[in-house]
């Protein structure tokens, strides 16, 4: 038997903005063992409900995360409104859609790019994230902030958009999707990544639901479930149809996110279609009293948010169980048996987000 | 010796951001904004490195994190806090795994505000910090280095 | 969201182990397991899914009962109780791996136990 080796990774890693450690036990340069160890950007923000009240505790959830920071926000509402019994304007609804699904596309092109910038590909690296920006920019126009976006509140939205704002947003999604087509050609059909991507860190249908994987990498491996149709916000009345692919591999983890950008293109122009005129917000009064379990898909999967009150201003209990914290046992599943050249590529492909997971 | 700053190398640390800085940080090396045109170029190695931006409040377990990364980065050294968590702790200012802003760990010479900060601040507070950056190699020159 | 089953279901200790093995033949994946303290105990939270059905089992130890762990039947569970073993100080047995508050590297002991 060779000899064990166990290698240190991170926390300070050239391939991921993020601080994340890993333990890999190595045969030769076989992986055969992974030890996660997080908490470098633990903050205990589910701690802050003491400190601050319901409605101010929106842009604490907002900050939980930088990339689905629009997706918290949404997620920890819609927990306190149906606790409150609040029914949400259906244009209110809508925006809400319109937003989230704009940071899935944001969050979308941004992994694109932190997988290409993982093989080495710097051109498409630069590609994905210029064409990203056009997404930021609308961002911007519609909510003033290009990364916090401060929209959602209790009881609805703050922002309304007017009909200049929607056009200009179909304007640049258009523009995304035909400068997408040379990308997603590279993406899905080039040589070079291809064989970075084919058949490594494969992980099995079976694994992935006994391991509890969540979002595209669940889907990648062939399990039809997206928490959208669970018909929150607006998704209801929009046509979503889970993106799947069979081989549950690293390319085909690519292959879903890829598809997933061209579904939340139609399910923005769909939502922009159907927009009805009215208010966007409701007057809320009283304070939560009960508990319940919201479940919303994040761009990197199903987030799960737990509100717990008992008539106070301030919450009893806010949890939140990010996708990454699912998708963490299947990524150390995944990685056993692969080589050690792999394992950057391999971790980027589950798409972790950090700060998320140890909030 | 020629001057650093006409080049100066760039090295990211999230300290404890919610990431949105950090997105940023990498967004100001993308096409749009390009800070390459200074020359900059971002590096993994704290050895090779002459800026050193940091985002997010320190908490325990980064702290030494940070002391090491900033210690192993060669004389002279500019430190930038990118994001308001990074000056003074921000919103999680009273978490209880958070001591404060960077400069509770280490010494800061520019602070870059915002939440998120955008990426022409980012771009401001480097292009800041390579006078400091200038202004602390003439001090080693004179003491004759 | 109402079309879908999303319930609460409480339940004692000697059933615990039972149900969570009933679950796992019943093919749930384990999808969230959250700590929460109450007047001299803590509630503990089991969530699980079945396409989009959802079924929270609900747990309350006292302060100082062990609740065992579920890491033999849904091995995946071991982050999430890490983190309430670690963050709020319940007493979970034989979690495999366990971390021994090590998870986090937090200075405080428990530090989400006490309201504030």
């Amino acid at each position: 038997m060779a000899k064990r080796s166990i290698i240190p990774f991170g926390p300070q890693h050239p391939v991921l903005p993020e601080p994340v450690h890993l333990d890999l036990v190595l045969e030769d340069e076989t992986v055969v063992g992974v030890i996660p160890s997080i908490g470098y950007i633990h903050r205990g923000l589910e701690k802050l409900v003491d400190k601050r009240d319901y409605k101010q505790y929106t842009y604490v959830a907002e900050r939980i995360c930088g990339i689905c920071s629009c997706g918290h926000g949404l997620g920890y509402c819609l927990a306190v409104e149906q606790i409150m019994n609040i029914e949400v304007p259906d244009r209110a609804k809508y925006l809400r859609t319109i937003w989230v699904e704009m940071s899935r596309v944001h969050s979308h092109l941004l992994w694109l790019g932190l997988l290409a910038d993982a093989m080495g590909f710097e051109s498409l690296h630069m590609e994905s994230w210029r064409l990203r920006e056009k997404i930021l920019d609308m961002f911007d126009e519609t909510t003033g902030g290009r990364i916090i976006h401060s929209v959602n509140q209790v009881g609805g939205v703050q922002k309304d958009m007017d009909s200049a704002m929607l056009n200009n947003i179909l304007h640049a999604i258009d523009d995304i999707e035909r400068q997408m087509k040379p990308i997603v050609k590279t993406f899905l059909h080039d040589y070079t990544v291809q064989s970075r991507l084919k058949g490594v860190g494969v992980l099995s249908k079976d694994d992935a639901i006994a391991q509890g994987a969540v979002g595209p990498m669940l889907r990648a491996s062939g399990v039809e479930y997206d928490a959208r149709l669970l018909g929150y916000g607006a998704y209801k009345d929009l046509t979503v149809e889970p993106i799947i692919s069979k081989d549950g591999d690293s390319y085909g983890r690519c292959e879903v996110r890829m598809k997933e950008l061209f579904q939340s293109f139609d399910l923005i122009r769909e939502a922009i279609g159907k927009i009805p005129q009215g208010d966007i917000s409701v007057p809320v009064k009283g304070n939560p009293d009960g508990e319940y379990f919201v479940r919303i898909e994040q761009p990197r999967g199903e987030a799960i948010y737990y509100v717990k009150g008992s008539g106070k201003k301030y919450l009893d209990r806010f949890r939140l169980r990010t996708p990454t914290t699912s998708n963490i046992p299947p990524m150390v599943e995944m990685l056993k048996g692969c080589q050690l050249a792999d394992v950057p590529l391999l971790i980027l492909t589950i798409d972790p987000c950090v700060s998320c997971t140890e909030r | 010796m020629g001057k650093v700053s006409k080049s100066p190398w760039l090295l990211h640390y999230d300290a404890s951001s919610c990431n949105g800085c950090d997105i940023e940080v990498l967004d100001c090396l993308t096409p749009k904004y390009d800070i390459e045109r200074f020359g900059i170029i971002n590096t993994g190695d704290p050895f090779q490195a002459d800026i050193f931006l940091i985002t997010g409040g320190v908490n325990s377990q980064t702290e030494s994190v940070v002391k090491q990364i900033y210690s192993q980065m060669p004389e002279p050294k500019v430190v930038v806090a990118v994001g308001i968590c990074a000056c003074t702790g921000g919103v999680f200012k009273e978490c209880y795994n958070i001591k404060g802003g960077i400069d509770t760990v280490i010494p800061v010479d520019v602070y870059v505000p915002g939440c998120a900060a955008r990426p022409e601040a980012i771009i401001d507070g480097v292009v800041k910090a390579l006078k400091v950056l200038d202004a602390k190699q003439a001090a080693l020159e004179a003491k004759g280095r | 969201m109402d079309d879908y089953k999303s319930e609460i279901r409480k339940i004692s200790m000697s059933e615990f182990f039972p149900a969570i093995v009933h679950m796992k033949t019943d093919k749930w994946r384990l999808v969230q397991i959250c700590a929460t303290t109450t007047e001299g105990g803590y509630e503990m939270s089991y969530s699980f899914c079945r396409g989009y059905d959802m079924v929270t089992l609900r747990l309350e130890p006292k302060e100082d009962e062990e609740v065992a762990s579920i890491t033999q039947i849904y091995p995946c569970a071991y982050i999430q109780e890490n983190e309430a073993a670690e963050l709020f100080g319940v007493k979970i047995g034989r979690i495999k791996p366990d971390y021994q508050d090590r998870l986090y590297r937090i200075d405080q002991t428990a530090p989400f136990k006490d309201k504030e």
